[in-house]
């Protein structure tokens, strides 16, 4: 057990390690950086002339006439070292307090998805292998298609255009404007929940439809095994025995599905909060993509890539405590 | 942690019980491939989906047949026009279908343009009329539309217009065109990507096998929204459709080869074992034509099925960039692009036909879904 969990920690710390390079590449590609946008900026105040000593001078500063990768050694560095995640050109604040502000939420919308989709999932699904062909099992396969079928920001728009077209308001924010600046109390945290509703079932809905087929699928083959009928034989009641032994080994994908959907929520999750507007990291990596604020959109991709590389790690130790036969692999 | 690959490599449609009619005679006689077509017909949800995914391409290659306008042509008088309704009956009598023209006026309060009924004018509707020209297939001049107004030019907006004045359907329409073959284009990459790292993978094995696991991992855990955005947010304004295009089909491509590369390897290491693939290989076949020649086409169908399951991923995922102003870009029309000004609450709220294209990529993505289901369960007749 120990030397899977060093195995799976070092290859953790090695994927971390290529998506900060891959990042920072990425975000360094466009032409102009820091300080020519910062030029430019005061061009169009007004100075016209500006010595090109000074802008050297400014590079030097700012390390940007550093080859690359001593820019990114020193950029790990600051990270590592003393939590700096540079300076955000666009909102002329630390990044890290940026990202600090809206990670939380995203914590919030993301986990509350998983639980949304495990809570909903794992019943559909036994039910839908069990009662196989049954009224029921047609119409979650059905609502399930139709889910995988609607991309998330469509089902954000098709929510919005409904809930202002019958409930006479959009679903949009977190927050309702009273408690936007408010600070944080028993009803604002109620207000919160109230709205998380939308994003949750936005985001999770494919996810949900994808886990109940694997769930579905899963249970199915292992309903036919040999020792479902040993233990009926022996006499177990069948509410016992259903989730004593089949829904216990099909559980072993489930477990693994928190690994690969990550990635796919957090993904979902930064279009969705673009469509509805949510206080959450999304909205504000897009616009620092957009307006090449590198440190600011290089800071995001780290911290969301590790959050995520750290789930699937998660998801991985459950799975080994869960399954001694992965252990052994 | 191979246990499952995603979600949709799971997927089974409850088929309905195995008939058997015809089937018993001929079995053994029959092809592998008529075996998977028996299969696969007796999947009723997949042949519904083979026969919606044919029609959308129809309907693409011969767009300006089908479309009653170009994608183009706008009319600024008629901005935001609502949808018309069709009409079998005019007092009482059966008259052929038509539709009636808009009457304006301004609200006082907001100056806003409101559009009326207009019951006088009638504009009757027929097939295979004549409207504005267009080369079919590039080849044969014509101006035959399916269907549209009697007389050209008259207002026809079955599912609205847009905010330039253009037709929704008839945009709608062309849009497929570019959205369906960005789907294609990217999955045959991806294919060819997922097939070569995932073959010498599973052939190699060792370190290789080591280093191309290793990679796919990287590649399923980076969050590649955000990597996309950036890359996509660097093409410059002036850069040319087709080459924008490309850019694009190149970025989904890379994201979606990690899956089909997985179920290549899985299924080469099984196949590494079989006696075939030692002869080929002790009568001195070079690596590359083992896999292409010899060990690829005892998979082919699977390989059919798991692309067919990939393409309305692609489809989503160029809708999704383009809604977002980082995929294509207008002049071109794909349904991406059109959704792009359904993005404020106040214009899906007051125009809610600009949500059109959303219903066209949620048929289609559904068609895919269940094809691809009926093929993967056929994949294997024996």
């Amino acid at each position: 057990m120990k030397k899977f969990l060093l195995r799976r920690a070092i290859y953790m710390v090695f994927t971390v390690w290529i998506i900060t390079v891959i990042a920072f590449i990425v975000i360094q590609l466009p032409p102009g950086d820091y300080v020519t946008n910062m030029v430019t900026e005061m061009m169009a105040s007004g100075t016209d002339d500006i010595d090109p000593a000074i802008i050297e001078q400014l590079r030097d500063q700012y390390g940007l006439n550093d080859p690359m990768h001593v820019q990114y050694l020193k950029w790990m560095r600051n990270i590592i070292v003393e939590g700096d995640f540079g300076y955000s050109l666009a909102f002329k604040r630390d990044a890290r307090d940026l990202i600090l502000e809206r990670l939380p939420l995203t914590f919030v919308v993301t986990l509350s998805t998983v639980l949304f989709v495990w809570i909903v999932a794992l019943p559909i699904g036994v039910f839908s292998a069990v009662r196989k062909y049954s009224l029921g099992d047609y119409i979650a396969t059905f609502i399930g298609f139709i889910g995988l079928a609607t991309p998330n920001f469509l089902f954000a728009l098709i929510l919005m255009y409904l809930s202002y077209k019958y409930g006479g308001r959009a679903l949009i924010g977190l927050f309702s404007a009273e408690y936007v600046d408010a600070p944080w109390t028993m009803a604002k945290v109620f207000d919160l929940l109230k709205h998380l509703f939308i994003p949750m079932i936005i985001i999770g809905t494919s996810f949900t439809a994808g886990l109940i087929r694997t769930m579905r699928a899963n249970l199915l083959d292992e309903l036919n095994r040999p020792y479902v009928d040993a233990a009926r034989a022996k006499g177990l009641s069948e509410t016992r025995l259903l989730w004593k032994y089949p829904v216990r080994y099909a559980l072993n994908p489930f477990v693994s599905t928190i690994g690969w959907a990550l990635p796919g929520l957090v993904a979902g999750e930064v279009i969705v909060s673009i469509v509805l507007n949510l206080p959450t990291s999304g909205p504000v990596l897009f616009n620092a993509l957009l307006e090449q604020d590198m440190y600011v959109a290089s800071g995001f991709i780290l911290v969301l890539s590790a959050l995520t590389v750290i789930g699937t790690f998660i998801s991985d130790v459950l799975l080994a405590i869960l399954d001694p036969r992965i252990r052994l692999e | 942690m191979d246990i499952i690959p995603n979600a949709q490599q799971q997927f089974d449609v409850p088929a309905p019980p195995v008939q058997t009619h015809e089937v018993e005679v001929s079995i053994e006689l029959a092809s592998q491939w008529k075996l998977m077509w028996w299969k696969f017909r007796r999947h009723r949800l997949a042949v519904i989906g083979l026969i919606v995914v044919v029609t959308y391409y129809g309907v693409a290659l011969f767009a300006d047949f089908f479309a009653p306008q170009a994608a183009t042509t706008y009319i600024a008088e008629y901005v935001y026009a609502p949808p018309q309704q069709i009409h079998l009956f005019r007092d009482g009598q059966l008259v052929g279908p038509y539709v009636l023209g808009y009457t304006f006026e301004r609200d006082p309060v907001s100056f806003k343009k409101l559009f009326a009924v207009d019951e006088e004018t009638v504009i009757p509707l027929g097939f295979f009329v004549h409207g504005e020209s267009y080369k079919l297939l590039g080849l044969i001049e014509t101006d035959i539309h399916l269907f549209g107004p009697q007389e050209a030019g008259q207002p026809f907006y079955l599912l609205g217009a847009d905010a330039l004045g253009r037709d929704v359907l008839s945009r709608t329409i062309f849009s497929s065109r570019i959205s369906l073959s960005v789907a294609w284009v990217g999955v045959i990459i991806s294919m060819v990507l997922g097939i070569v790292l995932g073959g010498i993978s599973g052939l190699m094995g060792g370190i290789v096998d080591n280093l191309v696991q290793r990679l796919i991992e990287v590649t399923m855990s980076i969050p590649l929204l955000p990597i996309i955005i950036a890359v996509a947010a660097l093409v410059p304004i002036d850069w040319s459709v087709l080459r924008v295009y490309t850019i694009i089909v190149f970025l989904l491509a890379i994201t979606g080869w990690t899956g089909l590369a997985r179920v290549v390897r899985s299924k080469f290491l099984a196949l590494r074992e079989e006696d075939f693939v030692l002869s080929a290989r002790l009568d001195g076949v070079s690596t590359m034509d083992l896999i292409w020649r010899h060990m690829l086409p005892s998979f082919y169908s699977h390989i059919i099925a798991s692309l067919t399951l990939a393409l309305p991923g692609m489809i989503i995922a160029e809708t999704a960039l383009s809604f977002l102003g980082v995929g294509l870009r207008p002049p071109v029309v794909s349904w991406g692009v059109q959704l792009q000004d359904a993005q404020q609450i106040n214009v899906i709220a007051n125009y809610p036909w600009m949500l059109v294209p959303a219903f066209a990529v949620i048929i289609i993505v559904l068609a895919f879904n269940f094809l691809g289901d009926g093929l993967r369960d056929a994949a294997d007749p024996y």
